[in-house]
């Protein structure tokens, strides 16, 4: 087996110097009705010739993302990532490297943390950024719980413009909690819904998504001063992180925890995972925050290093009473999000971001141009959403059949709703060309025709 | 002999090398890299992207006011920062890494290459399900693998990482216990078990009871019986780690697997040290209600310094019911896909979501083709190798260093304590740090907390023999350096490493978790004359 350095000899010279006859003798221990002789209904091994083959085979039934005119989005974006990013992370000394426990030799992996909550910070405009959790939904879940602990109120407000997953994720596991009450609004395409009505003094924490789930863009200054009038927390979620380069941080608007998805920047789609959580919060709070952080110091010749720090809030140390259990987190995919944060900059975000907006406004423009389609919303960052004139499940396997991915059928995350049964939430990002809108344009008045 | 560029011979010099400082702070291909924020720019950018051609922005009210003060770095800045970091990393792919419970094994890149194929990378999770028939092959493929390797008849696929995983099992747990309107509120954990195992039932609401280790370190069902007896009919499951973190294969676990069963409760186990086990026990035939398996240990998914992980949870008959959403349903020869509660069917209770879409794919195909690359033969042989090579470590080293639970095998990894650092003035800590002056990577260091100053080495099937035999030398060279009372050798290591040793406590008392600019105070002129 190509992948194991013993030889036969090696083994048998081993076993009589660990002082066995057999290796069998090394696992005495396991109860003798449950010893397994072999392995049944599986195969044998593979040549990496073989193992392609199959694997191809099984990824050539798919289609990619560059392959056709691709508008999906909700919560997951295909952008292009620079050459640069995947090449980096591939480097053995990143990708072979456990969590840095030991400092003096993982100070490539810890310079890469510091760095990375520096940029999340400033993204989101918090004060401080945890070192990933594993993706926007999860993160978004333990930011919930960290609200509850920070005010020791145990009611959730979730906005009807979150992610309808997002949602669930929240909602699975505070059902489970003794006390534990969430308040999830009716879905919110336009974002009309009266949240403020919904925060009391019972309340833990509003969720509110910007952009929504539907493309929305939400005010969120009335409700985290609402928020804050009842001593409850404002999270504020983003599902595409490349908004923040052309919108207003969550930060400057009053947020207390933010938190989002950051695939679109270095990862790619790759079916929904490896992502990379995004949390930021306030100084103040940092001791209830989740998660690894990475911090500042010197070593004993004074020289600047990094280290995992403040682990007094964390599973290995406080075990039950830990803030997460968070153990290992998204470590390569903030690498991927930090070098492609660092090769734009901010201003090369902004234009990332303007160009992103832009082709929203061309294809939204243009979509409203077809008999009977309907843009829902005024303003929109690279995501909204329209109502078509007949069932947007049905358009959408038509639209595929035309080879055009043409967004995600609202109904698909939200079945059973009548009023949601004709939206699609549409995406553009910088990858969408002219000729990928005139194709989904055409293809739409065709399936509709 | 070595050549200059001249031709002419270089020849070693004879001076002993100086105290040698260097203008830079540099060590010749050991270099210093100043953080993105002290070298980029506002100016450059590292992408080329066209303004968009002029148009009226629809973002409402909600146009960014404050400032997004990130600079950038060329293109080529960007590849030496992040090499120059990279090299003061160490990896498996340099050296023996032998931190117990972990299993940090050779990472296949076949597996790598494999992730990123467009029809694996280049896929979204919400596309129509027509057009990726082929990633839930995949899903359904590795599930399969994992159910036939363990003996179960259901896994939940969606869990990112361990502990994830962990927090799935156990919520299917207590959805089953909900079900039955039953109100159990205490989960059994052995004193050994890894911080995850309390740290995720409490986050449930559960309240942790500890149990006992006994002197050879495996868990006496006397002790299970014993507490389920104190809080009868409150038990709702025990989380139980297999191969345990002792290292030792836990020999009572059917019976454990018994009285927790008579009580009405559940089994859970920590899988984390499956790949002790492979192809040589199914945890379904020792009792397990819900296991969950680390694709980034046993699966050889890279860990890429602290992620990202698959944590996927295998289920026993009683549990399935509960196993979250999404799941692929096997109808006749078709797989459907199960998103939402409206596509469920009479007898699926699923508790709920444990994240958005369908879990981490990328590791997925890694992980498939980890295991079709071995087969079940391969399997077999690497957890083989894996308990030989921990044990070859383990007589290489007993005479020398101190056993918790006397000369008898282990499993996967070997747990010393510090009984034979006893009066040298070196500690664990001490003793990890000069190993990574002999260029090793150090054992997992005070854990398992049932041992005093445990270290937990696990060196995986991927060493050669003269690796071992040079690990096994260096470690048998620094016991006796500091049983000679070198203790120069121990208390200020390591010397040699990128850093000395870090403050940790100035790290935590005063934390500085983010960069700033400097305030005009912190900038000190330089003195001319050095
Ligand atoms: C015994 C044990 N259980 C659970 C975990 C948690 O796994 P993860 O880090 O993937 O969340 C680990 C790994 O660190 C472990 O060693």
């Amino acid at each position: 087996m190509r992948y194991l350095p013993l030889s036969d000899s090696d083994r048998a010279n081993m076993l009589a110097q660990v002082g066995v006859g057999t290796i069998d003798e090394l696992f005495a221990d396991i109860p003798e009705s449950a010893r397994l002789k072999e392995l049944e209904n599986l195969p044998r091994r593979k040549s990496e010739m073989e193992v392609e083959r199959h694997l191809n085979k099984l990824a050539s039934k798919n289609t990619s993302a560059s392959s056709v005119p691709f508008f999906v989005g909700a919560g997951a974006y295909k952008h292009h990532v620079p050459s640069t990013v995947d090449h980096l992370i591939q480097r053995s000394e990143f990708l072979t490297s456990y969590t840095p426990y030991q400092p003096e030799i993982t100070q490539g992996t810890l310079q890469a943390l510091f760095e990375f909550q520096t940029q999340v910070a400033e993204l989101t405009g918090m004060e401080v950024a945890n070192a990933s959790m594993y993706d926007g939904s999860t993160g978004t879940a333990e930011a919930v719980l960290m609200a509850h602990r920070v005010t020791r109120k145990k009611k959730a407000v979730l906005s009807g413009g979150l992610h309808p997953q997002y949602r669930e994720v929240v909602e699975g596991i505070t059902s489970q909690l003794p006390g534990g009450e969430v308040v999830s609004l009716p879905a919110d395409p336009m974002g009309t819904e009266d949240i403020l009505a919904q925060i009391d003094d019972e309340t833990s924490c509003v969720v509110v998504q910007s952009p929504s789930f539907y493309g929305q863009l939400i005010d969120l200054k009335p409700i985290a001063d609402k928020a804050h009038q009842h001593k409850a927390l404002l999270i504020a979620v983003f599902t595409e992180v490349v908004s923040l380069g052309l919108i207003e941080s969550p930060g400057a608007q009053g947020a207390d925890i933010v938190v989002g998805e950051g695939q679109s920047l270095g990862n790619p789609l790759t079916f929904g995972g490896p992502y990379v959580g995004l949390f930021a919060t306030r100084q103040k709070y940092v001791r209830n925050m989740p998660g690894r952080v990475c911090g500042e110091t010197v070593d004993a010749e004074g020289k600047r290093g990094f280290v995992l720090t403040l682990s007094t809030r964390e599973q290995h140390i406080r075990r039950d009473k830990a803030t997460s259990n968070i153990c290992t987190n998204s470590g390569l995919c903030c690498l991927a999000f930090s070098i492609h944060m660092t090769l734009l900059g901010g201003s090369g975000l902004s234009r990332l971001a303007r160009i992103n907006h832009a082709n929203a406004i061309k294809l939204a423009d243009a979509l409203a141009a077809v008999d009977g389609v309907e843009v829902l919303n005024e303003a929109f960052f690279n995501e909204f959403t329209i109502k078509v004139p007949a069932n947007a499940n049905d358009v959408i396997e038509a639209l595929a059949v035309n080879g055009v991915l043409g967004g995600l059928p609202v109904s698909r995350l939200e079945p059973g709703q009548s009023e949601l049964e004709n939206l699609i939430v549409v995406a553009s990002t910088e990858v969408n060309t002219d000729e990928d809108r005139a194709a989904f344009v055409e293809a739409l008045k065709e399936v509709l025709g | 002999m070595s050549m200059n560029t001249q031709g002419r011979p270089t020849a070693p010099g004879t001076a002993d090398a100086p105290v040698h400082t260097t203008f830079t702070g540099n060590k010749a291909l050991n270099m210093e890299e100043p953080l993105i924020f002290e070298i980029g720019r506002s100016d450059i950018c590292g992408v080329d992207l066209d303004e968009p051609e002029e148009f009226t922005p629809r973002l409402g009210s909600h146009a960014r006011q404050s400032g997004l003060d990130l600079p950038a770095l060329s293109e080529p800045e960007t590849m030496r920062h992040y090499v120059r970091m990279s090299r003061n990393n160490y990896a498996i792919d340099s050296g023996l890494y032998p931190l117990g419970s972990c299993t940090m094994k050779h990472n296949p890149r076949l597996n790598e290459k494999m992730a990123r194929v467009p029809g694996f990378a280049d896929v979204h999770p919400l596309q129509p399900v027509s057009t990726v028939p082929g990633a839930f092959e995949v899903i359904a493929e590795l599930a399969d693998w994992l159910m036939k390797l363990t003996g179960t008849s259901a896994v939940a696929m969606s869990p990112k990482a361990g502990a994830h995983g962990e927090q799935c099992g156990m919520m299917a747990i207590k959805k089953a216990i909900m079900e039955k309107g039953e109100d159990r509120s205490i989960v059994l954990v052995p004193e050994s078990a890894h911080g995850t195992n309390p740290a995720t039932a409490a986050l449930l609401g559960f309240k942790v009871v500890s149990i006992p280790a006994r002197d050879n370190g495996t868990v006496d069902p006397s002790a299970v019986i014993e507490k389920i007896k104190e809080n009868e009919g409150k038990v709702a499951a025990l989380m139980l780690t297999n191969p345990n973190t002792c290292g030792l294969f836990e020999p009572d676990i059917i019976a454990i697997a018994d009285a927790i069963h008579e009580a009405g409760a559940y089994f859970y186990c920590d899988g984390a040290n499956f790949n002790a086990i492979v192809g040589k026990a199914k945890p379904g035939d020792l009792g397990v209600d819900a296991m969950h398996i680390n694709l980034h240990k046993t699966f050889s998914t890279p860990h890429g310094g602290g992620g990202p992980g698959s944590g996927p949870v295998v289920l026993s008959e009683r549990l399935a019911p509960y196993a979250p959403l999404p799941f692929i349903r096997q109808k006749d020869d078709a797989l459907e896909v199960v998103e939402t509660e409206t596509q469920l069917e009479p007898g699926e209770v699923p508790f709920g979501r444990m994240t958005a879409f369908h879990g981490q794919m990328g590791m997925f195909v890694r992980a498939l083709s980890y295991m079709l690359s071995h087969g079940s033969d391969g399997l077999k042989q690497a957890s083989e190798d894996a308990v030989l090579n921990a044990n070859y470590v383990r007589v290489g080293l007993q005479d020398l260093m101190t056993l918790p639970y006397g000369e008898n095998p282990c499993m996967h990894e070997v747990l010393f304590d510090d009984t034979f650092l006893k009066d040298t003035g070196v500690t664990t800590l001490d003793f990890a740090k000069a190993m990574i002056d002999e260029g090793y990577h150090p054992m997992t260091m005070y854990f398992p907390l049932v041992v005093h100053g445990a270290m937990l080495i696990e060196p995986t099937e991927s060493e050669s023999l003269a690796s071992l035999d040079l690990f096994v030398a260096t470690l048998r060279d620094l016991v006796m350096s500091a049983k000679r009372g070198e203790t120069q050798r121990f208390e200020g290591a390591p010397y040699l490493a990128p850093r000395r040793r870090l403050d940790e406590t100035q790290a935590a008392r005063k934390p500085i978790l983010r960069w700033t600019p400097p305030t005009p105070t912190d900038v000190e002129p330089k003195a001319a004359a050095e």
